[in-house]
């Protein structure tokens, strides 16, 4: 079992800020076009962290042209550059799947 | 050396260089050691005997005791014999180390012990399809339904599948991928799942098609 821990050690990324759900973040993600490599920003409402060591993954809620969208982040993931908490939220849930049916005014009234 | 012995330890995740997550099984392979080589004016086939794991002194019956000193090895638990060229190169008692025998990339084959799942109905065992649900049936859910005709030939044929014990058989999966060879640790990654529960032994072959 240690042995397995190991592996994953070798994996995981130090010096992620703590977020929790609730949070609005701003996500920095490496994309690959071609063989050109940028970054583009998600920012958005955690509504859920997953896992724990290599296997752990957050959510991220925003509304995009008025369009809900929510992107699964593996927590360690290289393709990852930058993780910003730019708002502290307040929420009473560990997953905060019930946004999904609030409007925006809402979402801003229950998380903070 | 066309394989290498050891233990499963487990899954996990990794991230290959692209930033893809890849299921990989840790497999704690070697270190082996040499006990026997068979050659071909000797044994009529080449192959190089190899042991792994620790086992207490006691335990060892005396042909086996006497096998092990020939080789100049510590009683190990596990001994298999892997074929093919690469006989010249290795002494008994010699060392095996993971990285020796694999590198990354390597197409493999696992051979393993699959998890006993017990005394099995036919549905789980041979994935049969079981009786109807409705029109008035009763007790025929998971029933394995005819096994065969009457006065002729008066007989149940052989081979005919019916339920029984399942799993703890040997089990082979080929064409795997080795995603990582750590040697400090002597620990094998390899993309995908392995037959066999946690602390089972494994024989993990190059593939011949690939060598």
């Amino acid at each position: 079992m240690e042995k397995l821990k190991l592996v994953e050690a070798t994996q995981l990324k130090t010096g992620l800020p703590d977020f929790h759900p609730g949070d609005t973040i701003n996500v920095h993600v490496r994309v690959i076009e071609g063989d050109k490599e940028r970054v583009q920003q998600f920012q958005g409402v955690v509504i859920a962290r997953h896992g724990a060591g290599m296997n752990a993954t957050f959510t991220v809620r925003k509304i995009s042209d008025g369009v809900g969208v929510e992107r699964i982040f593996p927590l360690h993931s290289p393709r990852l550059a930058k993780i910003e908490r730019v708002k502290e939220g307040s929420v009473r849930r560990a997953k905060l799947y019930y946004l999904r049916e609030l409007a925006s005014k809402a979402i801003r009234q229950k998380t903070t | 050396m066309t394989g290498i012995l050891g233990k499963k330890l487990g899954m996990t995740s990794i991230f290959d260089d692209a930033g893809q997550v890849i299921p990989c099984t840790v497999i704690e392979a070697g270190p082996c050691y040499v006990t026997q080589i068979k050659t071909v004016d000797r044994d009529g086939y080449e192959a190089v005997q190899i042991g792994f794991g620790e086992r207490k002194e006691r335990t060892v019956t005396k042909p086996l005791r006497g096998h092990f000193a020939h080789a100049n090895v510590k009683p190990v638990r596990l001994v298999k014999e892997f074929r093919g060229n690469g006989v010249s190169d290795v002494q008994p008692g010699q060392e095996i180390t993971v990285d020796r025998v694999f590198t990354k990339g390597d197409i493999v084959k696992v051979v393993g012990t699959s998890k006993g799942k017990g005394f099995q109905g036919v549905v789980r065992r041979h994935h049969f399809g079981g009786g109807a649900r409705t029109h008035g049936q009763s007790d025929r859910q998971r029933a394995p339904g005819s096994i065969g005709s009457s006065s002729y030939p008066s007989r149940v044929f052989r081979g005919q599948r019916m339920a029984g014990r399942m799993g703890g058989e040997q089990i082979t999966v080929r064409n795997l991928t080795v995603v990582g060879v750590i040697p400090d640790s002597n620990l094998l990654l390899i993309k995908g799942s392995v037959p066999g529960a946690i602390n089972g032994y494994l024989e993990i072959h190059k593939l011949k098609s690939h060598q």
